[in-house]
């Protein structure tokens, strides 16, 4: 199509002299390849348009059917209750959910977020502010950006041999948020390095003018107005973070859990389940009502999934004109 | 015939308001000694050498580029903070030279405040502003009396005295620019450094800052760099002029420079011949 389009623009072009030469139809003459023009222009914001359709219909979709699979399982039980292998607990007697596997991800995820925040905030802040420009820092950044891009799996292979196997600490709730740290901290870093690089030189030079040493103006000038763009990569990352099943296979983490993890330091070193690990054991069982019982383990997941989504917008439109 | 008398017009002017306080008496603050500026591998200063007169207001003036905002920028070692930039030479303040291993620039810049071209004040409120230098410098006994003293020196107090917590980024741009010399002000440095600081404003607002002049030279000795020359004339007591190339071509009495230069490329470039 665009082919003809450029075989077509000479003569187009040619008559267009023509009517301007004669005097024409309208005031300006007469151009025909301009009608054309505008229909590829048309064409084109139309293909355009329906790019932008497919991801949000196919988004849409997926949350209707998640939504028709789970009507009626997905109640106040399902939240609050341990799982069961037992179809019938599911929806009367003594009731069955996702409740240690939800208990779970959120643990794993604020100790993910912790560790997080101090690596990948004082990685950036290192590489934006401290480091001078020279071959070596270029090389870390480049290869920062290329980690971001390594696939899930791998970090578990890795987090596998680091903190399962080398450290010794076995499938905890510790090693856990270990490797989903180093799966999201290349991410974190790049976003906190872009907050960080849009804070104006204006401001830092205020602080120097003063009198403020290098540490005040980060501490002062630089992280207060990067911390909006900081914790919106921060939230978007750790939000990838929680739906990410393959690590947490490869590291050895409880497909079931009946128990949450308890609220005390021990946790840290005790197994853990987490909510994609729960879903992907119901999906795997045999009898048809599972699969409801996945959705709406999924709905659950998604929803969590939705409200980091949200905060990290909140975040960056509250904050982001002072 | 025309050009002459245009030289007499600003220098008559410059007569008028700044050429009475004798200059002569002031004692020498801040000097330089063949300062030489290289950004990598461009200079920027070619063999610098004067002596900035305590309490009274300097004006550095020259075409783009001709190295007086760099010229400034060395004296409170900005220029520190500039990838690549280079410097050879002296710059004394009370004798002692700026570039010695012993001077911290932290403290120098605590004794030499700074005004930038772009208002930049910090998104915080009115009173932090002021109060920040006075906090990082440790000068936070009595801080309400010492914000309220910097902002009535800048002239801003009255406009801004019921609205202390607002943020400083709400203010208007002269506004802005009147807290930020607060700001500059509020820890009491020698010398004052002002970066064409009312080229980002309207001439009402441009004004103002003007009028602040002759007060703040009153306690703090004011350098600062304009392209406008009748600013400099206006308000300056003595008139640096850098051309193309750094080098600093004339400095005198700002009367002698807008009346009678010595040096012909500063009568062309007052005259409006070139720049």
């Amino acid at each position: 199509m665009a082919g003809a389009g450029e075989r077509a623009e000479p003569t187009g072009t040619g008559t267009s002299g023509d009517g301007r030469a004669s005097g024409g139809d309208g005031v300006f003459g007469t151009d025909r390849s301009l009608g054309r023009k505008r229909l590829y222009g048309r064409l084109f914001v139309g293909l355009c348009f329906l790019s932008t359709l497919f991801g949000v219909v196919a988004l849409a979709l997926l949350l209707a059917d998640v939504v028709y699979e789970s009507w009626g399982w997905l109640d106040w039980t399902f939240l609050t209750h341990p799982p069961s292998y037992f179809e019938s607990n599911y929806v009367d007697g003594r009731g069955a959910g996702i409740y240690p596997a939800l208990v779970g991800s959120i643990f794993l995820i604020v100790l993910t977020a912790v560790f997080t925040i101090f690596l990948g905030v004082g990685a950036a802040i290192y590489l934006e502010e401290y480091a001078s420009e020279s071959r070596v820092t270029r090389f870390i950044e480049a290869n920062i950006a290329n980690l971001a891009a390594v696939p899930s799996v791998v970090y578990g292979l890795l987090g596998l041999a680091l903190f399962v196997r080398a450290a010794g600490l076995g499938s905890v709730l510790l090693a856990g948020a270990l490797t989903l740290t180093l799966l999201i901290l290349p991410i974190t870093i790049v976003a906190a390095q872009e907050a960080i690089r849009a804070v104006p030189d204006s401001q830092r030079r205020a602080a120097y003018g003063v009198g403020a040493t290098k540490w005040e103006v980060t501490r002062d000038v630089v992280l207060p107005s990067a911390v909006p763009g900081i914790m919106t990569g921060v939230i978007l990352s750790l939000a990838r973070a929680i739906g990410e099943t393959a690590p947490l296979i490869m590291i050895g983490a409880a497909t079931s859990m009946f128990a949450p993890p308890r609220l005390s330091p021990e946790a840290l070193f005790e197994p853990f389940g987490a909510m994609p690990m729960q879903i992907f054991e119901w999906a795997s069982q045999p009898q048809s009502a599972f699969l409801n019982i996945a959705a709406a383990g999924s709905l659950v997941l998604l929803t969590v999934l939705l409200v980091m989504n949200a905060t990290a917008i909140y975040i960056r439109n509250r904050y982001d004109t002072t | 015939m025309s050009l002459e008398n245009t030289t007499t017009d600003v220098g008559s002017f410059a007569s008028q308001t700044a050429v009475e306080t004798a200059v002569d008496d002031a004692e020498t603050i801040v000097e330089a000694r063949d300062l030489d500026v290289y950004y990598g591998e461009t200079q920027a200063l070619d063999g610098i050498s004067m002596g900035i007169p305590e309490r009274k207001v300097t004006a550095l003036i020259g075409p783009s580029g001709c190295g007086k905002s760099t010229f400034l920028r060395s004296i409170n070692r900005m220029n520190d903070l500039i990838d690549g930039a280079r410097v050879d030479g002296e710059v004394r303040l009370r004798g002692k030279n700026v570039y010695d291993d012993d001077v911290d620039p932290v403290a120098l810049r605590r004794a030499v405040g700074m005004v930038f071209q772009e208002p930049n004040p910090f998104p915080k409120s009115i009173y932090d502003n002021v109060a920040y230098g006075l906090r990082v410098q440790g000068k936070d006994d009595d801080l309400d009396a010492q914000v309220e003293d910097a902002l009535r020196r800048a002239a801003l107090w009255e406009e801004v005295s019921d609205q202390l917590d607002s943020s400083g980024l709400d203010l208007s741009g002269g506004q802005q620019q009147r807290l930020c010399i607060a700001r500059a002000i509020a820890p009491d440095p020698e010398v004052l450094l002002m970066d064409e600081p009312t080229s980002a404003l309207d001439p009402v607002a441009a004004a103002q800052i003007e009028d602040l002049m002759a007060d703040l030279a009153e306690t703090f000795t004011v350098v600062i760099v304009t392209h406008n020359m009748q600013q400099a004339a206006r308000i300056s007591d003595k008139t640096a002029v850098f051309l193309t190339g750094g080098e600093l071509v004339e400095f005198d009495d700002t009367g002698k420079i807008f009346g009678n230069p010595e040096n012909q490329r500063v009568e062309d470039y007052i005259t409006g011949k070139f720049g």
